[in-house]
């Protein structure tokens, strides 16, 4: 069934929610006809950006520049790019398609996408600032051990980058064999060297001004896209909502919240993956260091969560204009059976309405914003992984802070290649693989191994790095075997009759147990490292809240 | 280890009261913003998963839309303002008592 087919590639990539909808068959899109304005649009966008890339790459010169674009992006330049990181393909197609499928559950959903944001600037965006240099590496290794947290935290960072790269991979093929109607793995492959070419040669400039010419086109694209809608309806809320009662088949009852999460418990662990996974992604947290100091970071998340509300609200209003204009609408049908599978797959309201409302051009500017989107996130993911392996992994615990700036610049474009050619590869090889359960693995693990150490190392003063090691093992095995355990592995890719963890996120459990294990043991650590660590935790406290020392911290 | 344990100038900065003030008065307000966001988040999701009903009331008599719409969007609306909120006080007041702290410190 190709409908929770797209579903499952497109929206997996960040609405691990999704899984639960999309968990079902997996079955082969077909190709759609070659798509020549969606191709022209996007090449310009691929020239444009190319372009920047070749200007950024002129000033690249440090390993900071390639890190953090040398902490030389304002406040709202970064905003923007950190909402483009945030809302990728997935909120355009996956929000809205939920939207349009179920109602005032697909908002839901959506609330649930926004409320991390605001958590983030009150508890960790300031200390990330404050203790960070390039990864979030540092913040968790400034009074522990050095090549034990850093060796640790560097392979949690890599698990995520990677498998987030796998889905957003497969997201790329299958939305691009859909939209552009070319081969699944020319698109796989064109995503992957565009990627390196971002990375290796522009590093974070390049990424970071991809992700804000992104984020425009795509607040852009949304904000056309819902004034042609309001248009349709004499720009009423009201006239929205009762046409689409009447148009959709469960009538009123998409006015409220339905079954999607009748499970307190699933409902509970979904918010709480998405509130910490958020929080402890590597890309998201690079970002904090692109700013040049702490005002400017928190400018820019009070930006970006401006930036994503917005976007959020609009998507909203699409999938619900999208009910009535596409829900109606036989040629967006297979076989022009209203009610029937739409045509491309049940992810694909909102680009049938961009058809519907502006016709081939204006869906073609769409699918091209759709794929930059994609290739966008890609970019942030890669430097990312990059700067985990070079900065984390070879300088600080191979060389041991011996290896010169040159050095670890040729170590991070090396990694990026690998990740790239590794992306392309896991890519194809995952096209018809349930994705379902990466993104869960994804989320859990940023939640249940990043996450715990992140916070615990920048507000309790009774961390060890043994706890902090016990703590971050507990939470990825047990995030890795919950999900395993869940309906989208156990069943869907196993088989299996009925999932042995009846809900599809791990997080509250993986997570907590993190927690507890790291505690405990910490609280049980009497060996001297231990106290050492425990101690030098007053000065990290007043860098976390000052600043002060960051600076020449950084110079390092 | 990143830096050794107690380094004078921190001890400097523990000492200035001007750091426990900046320490104290920013922290209650992360505090209470994070709890505003997540009390009123969490409460939604408790109506949303234990008492659906409430939402699916109509706005008024004769609409189509029902009270969850409007509520939804204040959470992300209000949740949003909270972060400027934020961002004002510590761009403002605090970032400038960080910056006194510093100079007293560096000098």
């Amino acid at each position: 069934m190709t409908g929770r087919r797209i579903l499952l590639t497109a929206a997996a990539a960040t609405l691990f929610a999704l899984p639960a909808l999309a968990a079902g068959d997996v079955g082969q899109l077909e190709k759609q006809p070659v798509n020549l304005s969606a191709i022209a649009m996007f090449l310009a966008f691929v020239v444009m950006t190319l372009g920047i890339t070749y200007w950024a790459a002129s000033r690249t010169r440090s390993t900071s520049d390639f890190y953090t674009a040398g902490g030389g992006i304002s406040g709202f330049q970064n905003g923007l790019a950190i909402a483009g990181d945030y809302m990728s393909a997935a909120t355009l197609l996956g929000l809205s398609s939920l939207v349009f499928a179920k109602g005032y559950d697909g908002f839901v959903y959506t609330i649930s996408f926004f409320v991390g944001w605001p958590i983030i600037l009150f508890l960790l965006a300031e200390r990330l600032r404050n203790l960070g240099h390039f990864t979030f590496a540092d913040i968790a290794s400034y009074r522990l051990d050095q090549g034990k947290i850093r060796t640790f935290a560097a392979i949690g960072s890599l698990t995520v980058v990677c498998f987030y790269l796998i889905v957003q991979m497969v997201g790329a093929g299958q939305l691009i064999k859909l939209l552009f109607g070319l081969d699944y793995n020319v698109a796989v492959i064109v995503v992957g060297v565009l990627m390196v070419v971002y990375v290796t040669f522009g590093g974070m400039i390049a990424t970071t001004w991809v992700q804000i010419i992104k984020a425009v086109l795509l607040l852009g694209a949304g904000v056309i896209l819902a004034f042609l809608a309001l248009s349709r309806f004499g720009f009423s809320l009201e006239a929205i909502a009762q046409s689409a009662i009447a148009s959709h088949k469960d009538g009123v009852k998409i006015m409220g919240p339905g079954t999607l999460l009748a499970d307190p418990v699933s409902a509970v662990s979904l918010s709480l993956g998405l509130l910490f996974g958020t929080a402890a992604l590597p890309h998201i947290m690079m970002r904090f260091f692109t700013v040049p100091n702490a005002r400017e970071a928190r400018k820019s998340v009070f930006y970006a969560s401006g930036f994503i509300g917005f976007f959020f609200l609009i998507v909203c209003v699409l999938g619900m204009a999208a009910i009535t204009i596409v829900g109606t609408d036989p040629q967006f049908f297979e076989g022009g059976k209203v009610g029937g599978k739409l045509i491309g797959g049940g992810n694909m309201p909102v680009m049938h309405l961009a058809k519907a409302l502006g016709g081939d051009l204006f869906l073609g500017f769409l699918s091209a914003v759709a794929f930059a989107t994609i290739l966008a996130v890609v970019s942030g993911l890669a430097l990312a992984g990059a700067s985990a392996i070079a900065h984390d992994l070879y300088a600080r615990v191979i060389r041991k802070g011996e290896a010169t700036e040159r050095e670890e610049m040729r170590v991070s474009k090396i990694a990026s290649l690998v990740l790239g050619v590794l992306a392309v590869v896991l890519g194809i090889a995952f096209e018809k693989q349930n994705v379902a359960f990466l993104v869960g693995l994804t989320f859990g693990v940023a939640a249940s191994v990043n996450f715990p150490v992140l916070i615990l190392s920048m507000y309790w003063k009774g961390l060890t790095t043994r706890g902090a090691l016990a703590g971050g093992i507990a939470g990825l095995i047990s995030a890795v075997t919950l999900v395993i355990l869940s309906n989208a592995v156990w069943v869907v890719v196993l088989n299996n009759p009925k999932p042995i963890f009846p809900y599809e996120q791990p997080a509250l459990f993986s997570m907590t147990l993190a927690f507890i294990v790291t505690i405990i043991v910490s609280k049980l650590d009497s060996s001297a490292s231990a106290r050492a660590e425990r101690e030098a935790f007053e000065d990290q406290f007043v860098r976390s809240q000052t600043g002060i020392g960051a600076a020449a911290a950084a110079k390092h | 280890m990143h830096s050794p344990a107690n380094t004078p100038v921190y001890e400097r900065v523990r000492r200035n009261p001007k750091f426990q003030e900046l320490v104290r008065q920013r922290s209650r307000l992360a505090l209470i913003l994070s709890a505003i966001v997540l009390v009123g988040y969490y409460s939604f999701m408790m109506v949303v998963a234990f008492a659906p009903d409430l939402l699916h009331k109509p706005m008024s008599d004769d609409s189509a839309l029902s009270v969850g719409f409007p509520i939804g969007a204040a959470i992300i609306i209000l949740s949003w303002l909270l972060t400027g909120v934020y961002s004002h006080f510590a761009n403002g007041r605090f970032q400038d008592l960080t910056d006194e702290i510093t100079r007293e410190t560096l000098q």
